[in-house]
């Protein structure tokens, strides 16, 4: 076993050459950046396909033209570039082909800043393109959880013919730390029974075609339950998630990427201080852990949801707990990483007796913030 | 299968690029034509079965049935990237795009503009029929100045709805572009003359001379308010004047071509 230090982009990029990524196509934008530039160098190398498209719309399609040839493709990009790939997103998803995308998160809305954020939690788990449809979300906390996880989501993503998102925030893609590369996969081509590949390469040299259109509301009916019963399967058989101390936990912090790295910290400084505190840290934030979340309802006094934005997966969160125990939430918007400092004197609150599950977790912390930063 | 006798000479049959689905175009309107070149220049190229469409969102929408061969359909105006996708990862296939006006030169523009500036080596069939089908003839950036739509009712007022956008003129600036030509369908010969132009185009792509594109100019009775005559007619007369045909782009190596 080597370990090499590598840079976050960086690793992503090699993790994905090494699970057999055939093309990629992004535009630049930072904090994500780095990705193209080493796939820039690294796919001609290789004899694979880059391009730098015109836009995040030209790099979404031309992922979804190569996703129906049915090769392992992937575009990157940070939140504005995303936004403008989500009708992409919904076309991809209609058309049952696998695609692969990153997101390194920034502050937001708009052109916001390069600062790390988890303000689009919400677009990804919970919406983005039209229409009714899912995406597998995975949320890495270090870089070689995020390189592991580049190389399952091209496995997830053909396995299910979805969309792969993998949400990292800047922090992740920026910072250094020591990684154990993957081997390096072959490229395979799979016989897909559904990709166009042109006539002569089909078995029986029948015609095939891709399309997401279904004029006939009840064919898209169909399509919509036939999507939610793939949804059923992955969320039965995909679900992951971490656990930190929670054994013997009477207080149980939730966060995911570097919130819940952060967090962390935090849980384990509130130990150092005799505090009955474990770590909940979803790795599929879609499909979210909620029998998981759940089954900590009757051990546990009290949740506290950390996140970096103003609480999205807090409504995920209170689905699972459905009212049954407290749950407080500390968030950091706008670009703000959380201290392990701000965090444990959260899970210090969560000790003393202000807990109940009449409290409205984000108006309580908003108050608490605009004491400290006014909203203007 | 069509019979015939030893002294029959059949001169007319369906192209085996196309399936038995009947088209479901207007009466008089000219995708039929155009469809029906390419289906017989993929023929004659022996190319049906490498062969990969992308349709657009418009009137052709649903091109992907009538084509014998793997098609995909994209989202509105994104077409030449997703061929790019496709022709990147599979360079030894035949890739054409086939799109409107309201999906190329509206929507669309920036992935065109982008795949003919790369030079991908994609074949464009561009139909133009000065406003969008599909949607009930709303103005589209090829209108005609004067022109009624459905969305410039008092006629397209240059000074607030802007001129017509010349797209070979514009795409031939690219030197990415190997080949864009503009040819209309209103009679015989000049439909002769756009089959040789969609052949050149799809060759261009087939010995990897680079971006190719024929506009042709089409007609829509339907949203025109006019016979499928009238509007050959005013193809002829109201369109050739702001849309001259001609050759805009032919690079030294495709003007070398043997076909
Ligand atoms: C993103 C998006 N915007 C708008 C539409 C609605 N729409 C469908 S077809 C069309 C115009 C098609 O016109 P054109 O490309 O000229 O093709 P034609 O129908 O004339 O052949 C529009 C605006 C759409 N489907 N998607
Ligand atoms: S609406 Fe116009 S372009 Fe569409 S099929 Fe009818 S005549 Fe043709």
């Amino acid at each position: 076993m080597t370990r090499e230090l590598w840079k976050g982009n960086n690793a992503i990029a090699e993790a994905a050459v090494r699970a057999g990524l055939e093309a990629y196509f992004g535009y630049p934008i930072t904090p994500q950046t780095e990705v193209l530039e080493y796939l820039s160098r690294r796919m001609p190398e290789l004899g694979r396909v880059f391009v730098q498209a015109e836009s995040e719309l030209g790099a979404i399609n031309m992922v979804y033209g190569a996703a129906c040839t049915g090769v392992r493709v992937m575009s990157t990009s940070s939140s504005p570039g995303v936004s403008l790939m989500l009708e992409g997103l919904s076309y991809i998803a209609g058309t049952e082909v696998p695609a692969v995308l990153v997101n390194v998160m920034r502050g937001g809305p708009g052109l916001g800043n390069i600062a790390p954020a988890q303000g689009d939690y919400k677009q990804a788990v919970h919406g983005g393109g039209h229409g009714d449809y899912r995406q597998i979300v995975l949320a890495p906390a270090s870089i070689q959880e995020a390189v592991d996880l580049m190389v399952l989501s091209f496995d997830l993503a053909e396995k299910y013919r979805t969309i792969v998102m993998l949400i990292l925030d800047g922090s992740i893609g920026q910072m250094m730390e020591p990684v154990e590369m993957p081997p390096m996969q072959k490229v395979r081509r799979r016989d897909w029974d559904w990709a166009t590949r042109g006539r002569d390469q089909h078995p029986n040299g029948e015609r095939r075609f891709l399309t997401s259109i279904y004029l006939d509301p009840i064919e898209e009916e169909k399509t919509n339950l036939r999507l939610l019963k793939r949804w059923n399967i992955i969320q039965a058989n995909e679900v992951r998630y971490k656990d930190y101390f929670l054994e013997d936990a009477e207080f149980v912090v939730i966060g995911f990427g570097t919130a819940g790295r952060v967090a962390l910290s935090a849980v384990r400084a509130a130990r150092a201080k005799g505090i009955k505190v474990g770590l909940f840290r979803p790795v599929t934030v879609s499909p979210f852990p909620f029998d998981a979340v759940r089954e900590l309802v009757p051990r546990t006094r009290g949740f506290l949801v950390v996140e970096m934005n103003t609480g999205q997966m807090l409504d995920d969160v209170q689905v699972a707990i459905r009212g049954r125990v407290p749950i407080e939430f500390y968030g950091r918007p706008g670009g703000v990483v959380p201290l392990p400092e701000d965090i444990l004197a959260e899970i210090e609150r969560l000790s003393s007796d202000i807990l109940s599950v009449d409290r409205d977790p984000r108006q309580e912390w908003f108050k608490r913030m605009s004491a400290l930063t006014p909203a203007g | 299968m069509v019979m015939t006798t030893s002294t029959d000479k059949l001169i007319y049959t369906r192209p085996t690029a196309f399936t038995e689905t009947p088209t479901h175009y207007c009466p008089g309107c000219t995708h039929g034509i155009a469809h029906r070149l390419v289906a017989e220049v993929l023929e004659e190229m022996g190319v049906i079965e490498k062969t990969i469409g992308v349709a657009p969102v418009g009137c052709s929408v649903f091109a992907y049935n009538y084509f014998n061969t793997d098609f995909v359909e994209a989202p509105h105006g994104r077409a030449p990237a997703m061929a790019t996708g496709i022709k990147r990862v599979l360079p030894d296939r035949v890739v054409f795009t086939y799109q409107g006006d309201g999906d190329l030169a509206s929507i669309g523009m920036g992935e065109i503009v982008a795949a003919a500036a790369r030079g991908e080596q994609l074949t464009v069939i561009f139909i133009n029929n000065a406003n969008f089908g599909m949607t009930g003839g709303q103005m589209a950036p090829t209108t005609l100045p004067g022109q009624k739509t459905s969305s410039s009712p008092a006629g397209r007022e240059v000074s607030t709805q802007g001129y017509p956008i010349k797209v070979a003129e514009l795409l031939a600036t690219l030197d990415g572009a190997s080949y864009v030509v503009r040819r209309s369908m209103h009679d015989p010969a000049n439909i002769r003359k756009a089959k040789k132009a969609v052949r050149i185009a799809f060759e261009t792509q087939v010995q990897g001379l680079g971006f190719s594109l024929v506009e042709l100019l089409s007609t829509c009775p339907t949203n025109w308010g006019m016979t499928p005559v009238k509007a050959l007619d005013f193809v002829a007369e109201q369109m050739i004047p702001v849309y001259p045909l001609g050759d805009y782009k032919v690079s030294p190596a495709v003007a070398v071509l043997k076909i």
